[in-house]
């Protein structure tokens, strides 16, 4: 091939042949060469990256906010401490736009832009489903903060892990016993006509029959809905304990007509605090909800048994003793949620530490070094409580808090048991191909 | 407007499809895939701007010809275990006669009764994949199984998630909608659908059913989308009614007007610029949805036509 225009010409860059061979050479010892080692250490000490798909915008927003101020408390007292095998831990936030599609984009671009070790941090079930087949494509580990029940029904990969936070199905069992002996045996049930109130629909009437209760009506109400008195004539006459689980702007307005319709004599109420993260409890209109109960994952108030370690966790993440931000008490936490994402970084920690974790080579000894964790126990990595955790399911079983609305605030009233929660695995995920 | 000799419109279309083919070689792991996706929704666009570029029909619903092609394939292994060519024509078979059903109630209608009434069916599509959430997975949609992903051909079995598999399969599907797209606007039916545009009453008078002509162009449009919602499904295994709502009515619309509405190559031009536009900006701020807004007001400002459209007008007036 001729070259006319000299474009293989290295004269034209003022090298000539022999120096770039002396280069070449010079390349070639400097690699085999004892400095050569000093260069790989610092390869060694390089951070840790862990890619965060946080929901910056869309309808998770809200919690997106959070979840990366939690992330960033955890991630300093991580570096603080040594950071991870002697590493710093780095974090790199894509924003999914609360979006599926998008979500799986994320996922490709953490894995071959960003090159990170992980992809961490997704809480809506739509976008961990949807970002699920690009983690497993990508073999990608994907520690998910989501509370949905999808990990554990085994129906994703061996690449999904949910370590730090309770799956719903969990939270609705470890529930049924207190509702059935302390605020009626007769259930009604409003949810939401979408995926986040089916889980509460099919989940919930088998835990109360157990415990010799029952589901007495089930109310479905469109997500679109706006007014809700419509449906209140549904209720039963007889029901003793209305279960709730609405979620979205419209709560407000739900609560306020719920209000109206029944004044002062009203059945006892119970709801998932799901519907009411990030607002404040005291908004006008909530009035109804006191005397109320409500469960929530770590309490949003400072309880005064709070253990050392929980108070040490609401001062690094910045909430105060009415889970608003510190300087800003309109801020209302996720604290129900946000939890998980403090300690799902620490079982990262701990199974990166147990694989002597190096780099994206071994992200696969990662998967099996965090399936073979079996307990995290309370402390400053786990303080909203201890936990277990069954490797087969990539899930984790926790304790609940079960609140009452007094004198406007959350009043944790009942703490269940680890076991309240466990269910018989579905599957095995340790049985895929890594 | 001058028209381009065939051996010329086709060299330009060839040398697009070649490029991207040799694009495959070159490009970083990120840019291989995230183009293999671009492809498939250009797909959409192309779908889209048949019958609004082409045919002057603005529709707001057409993510449920998108999602009938998604879940058409997508349940049709998970469900039925079959195997991705079936599952792909099973997509293609939903839209095509989801689209003749719409079609024929909505183009009972024109202009802004045909926009609220594509949207109203639209959002009727999207409400019955969530009254349908056991089989659909309603809005947490469902995963569709990596070893139901595997194209067999003879005795070669071809995974879609392998990155290369993947980008060929969606250059294969974009390539052929692409030849199907010009060949049909070059043809005497893509005249007439042109001619409808411009004046439907003239086109009448001189003898040519609109209704029915209309229809078919329903029809492939709301097939091409199907295509693109099928490859998706197999392609990137996910199926979610996400996909279904109105958000993705609207983008399509975006990325051929961005492009340029009833130019061939301009859905292609319009989606790649959205899709990068979004993916840099989101880099540097939570607020890209402002900047892709200022990004399309300036467009629309200074390429009116779209890009492919303005540079039809200003410069090239051959392109097809």
């Amino acid at each position: 091939m001729t070259d006319k225009n000299g474009f293989f010409d290295l004269s034209r860059t003022g090298l000539t042949r022999r120096t770039a061979l002396k280069g070449l050479a010079a390349g070639a010892g400097l690699a085999v060469a004892p400095g050569f080692v000093r260069y790989s250490q610092a390869q060694s000490s390089a951070p840790i990256k862990i890619g965060f798909q946080s929901h910056r915008t869309g309808i998770g927003a809200a919690y997106g906010r959070w979840y990366e101020r939690t992330t960033a408390a955890a991630v300093k007292a991580i570096n603080e401490a040594g950071g991870i095998n002697g590493r710093p831990v780095e974090v790199i936030i894509e924003d999914d736009g609360t979006d599926p599609g998008r979500g799986a984009e994320v996922v490709g671009k953490f894995a071959t832009q960003h090159k990170t070790d992980i992809v961490y941090g997704t809480l809506f079930s739509h976008v961990v489903i949807g970002s699920a087949p690009a983690a497993g494509e990508a073999k990608m580990p994907y520690f998910v903060v989501s509370e949905g029940h999808h990990v554990a029904s085994t129906k994703l990969n061996r690449y999904v892990l949910q370590p730090g936070i309770t799956d719903v199905k969990s939270q609705i069992q470890a529930m049924a016993p207190w509702i059935a002996a302390n605020a009626g045996k007769k259930v009604t049930q409003i949810f939401p006509d979408f995926a986040f109130g089916y889980d509460h629909r099919d989940y919930l009437p088998p835990a109360l029959k157990a415990q010799g209760a029952e589901v007495i009506a089930q109310i479905a109400i469109p997500p679109t809905e706006s007014s809700f008195t419509k449906y209140f004539p549904q209720i039963p006459a007889e029901t003793e304990v209305i279960y709730h689980v609405m979620v979205g702007p419209a709560v407000l307005t739900f609560v306020k007509e719920l209000g109206e319709f029944y004044g002062s004599s009203r059945p006892q109420l119970f709801g998932f605090i799901d519907s009411l993260e990030a607002t404040d409890i005291n908004s006008p209109g909530l009035e109804f909800l006191d005397g109320s109960h409500f469960w929530e994952g770590s309490p949003r108030y400072a309880q005064p048994d709070d253990s050392a370690t929980q108070k040490a966790y609401r001062a690094a993440v910045g909430i105060d003793d009415n889970g608003a931000a510190v300087g800003d008490p309109k801020d209302v936490s996720t604290a129900a949620h946000m939890f998980g994402c403090w300690e799902t970084l620490y079982v990262v920690k701990k199974a990166m530490e147990d694989a002597g974790y190096k780099g994206p080579e071994d992200r696969a000894k990662l998967v099996e070094a965090t399936e073979a964790l079996t307990e995290f126990a309370e402390g400053p990595e786990h303080p909203q409580g201890p936990k277990t955790f069954n490797g087969k399911i990539h899930q984790c079983f926790g304790i609940q808090n079960i609140s009452k609305v007094e004198g406007g605030r959350l009043n944790v009233v009942h703490k269940t048991k680890i076991e309240d929660g466990l269910y018989e695995p579905e599957g095995d995920y340790t049985t895929q191909p890594l | 407007m001058k028209e381009a000799s065939p051996a010329k419109a086709y060299a330009l279309h060839l040398g697009v499809i070649a490029l991207l083919f040799a694009l495959s070689f070159v490009l970083l792991e990120y840019h291989h895939g995230l183009l293999a996706r671009i492809m498939v929704l250009a797909v959409f666009a192309m779908g889209y701007n048949m019958l609004f570029g082409y045919v002057g029909l603005l529709s707001l619903g057409h993510a449920m010809f998108f999602s009938a092609g998604l879940y058409g394939a997508g349940l049709a292994v998970i469900h039925l275990g079959w195997s991705v060519p079936a599952a792909f024509a099973a997509g293609l078979a939903c839209g095509a006669l989801l689209a003749l059903v719409i079609g024929l109630l909505a183009l009972r209608t024109s202009g802004v009764a045909f926009m609220i009434v594509t949207m109203m069916f639209a959002q009727v599509f999207y409400l019955i994949i969530l009254y349908f959430a056991a089989w659909t997975g309603g809005d947490q949609g469902l995963v569709v199984p990596q070893s139901g992903r595997v194209l067999v051909l003879g005795d070669t079995s071809l995974g879609l998630t392998n990155p290369t598999v993947r980008y060929m399969s969606a250059l294969v599907l974009f390539s052929i909608v692409l030849l199907v797209t010009l060949g049909t606007v070059r043809s005497r039916y893509g005249r007439v659908l042109v001619a409808i545009r411009e004046n439907d009453e003239r086109t009448k008078m001189l003898g040519y059913d609109i209704f029915s002509n209309k229809l078919v162009a329903v029809v492939v449009s709301g097939t091409i989308c199907a295509a693109s919602g099928a490859a998706y499904a197999l392609l990137f295994g996910y199926v979610g009614s996400t996909f279904a709502s109105v958000q993705y009515s609207i983008l399509p619309l975006l990325w051929v007007l961005l492009g340029g509405a009833a130019t061939t190559l301009g859905p292609l031009i319009g989606t790649l610029f959205m899709y990068y536009v979004v993916d840099i900006t989101s880099g540097y701020t939570s607020a890209y949805l402002l900047i892709v807004g200022i990004a399309l007001i300036l467009l629309v400002l200074f390429f009116p036509r779209g890009i492919l459209g303005t540079i039809r007008q200003r410069w090239l007036g051959w392109l097809p």
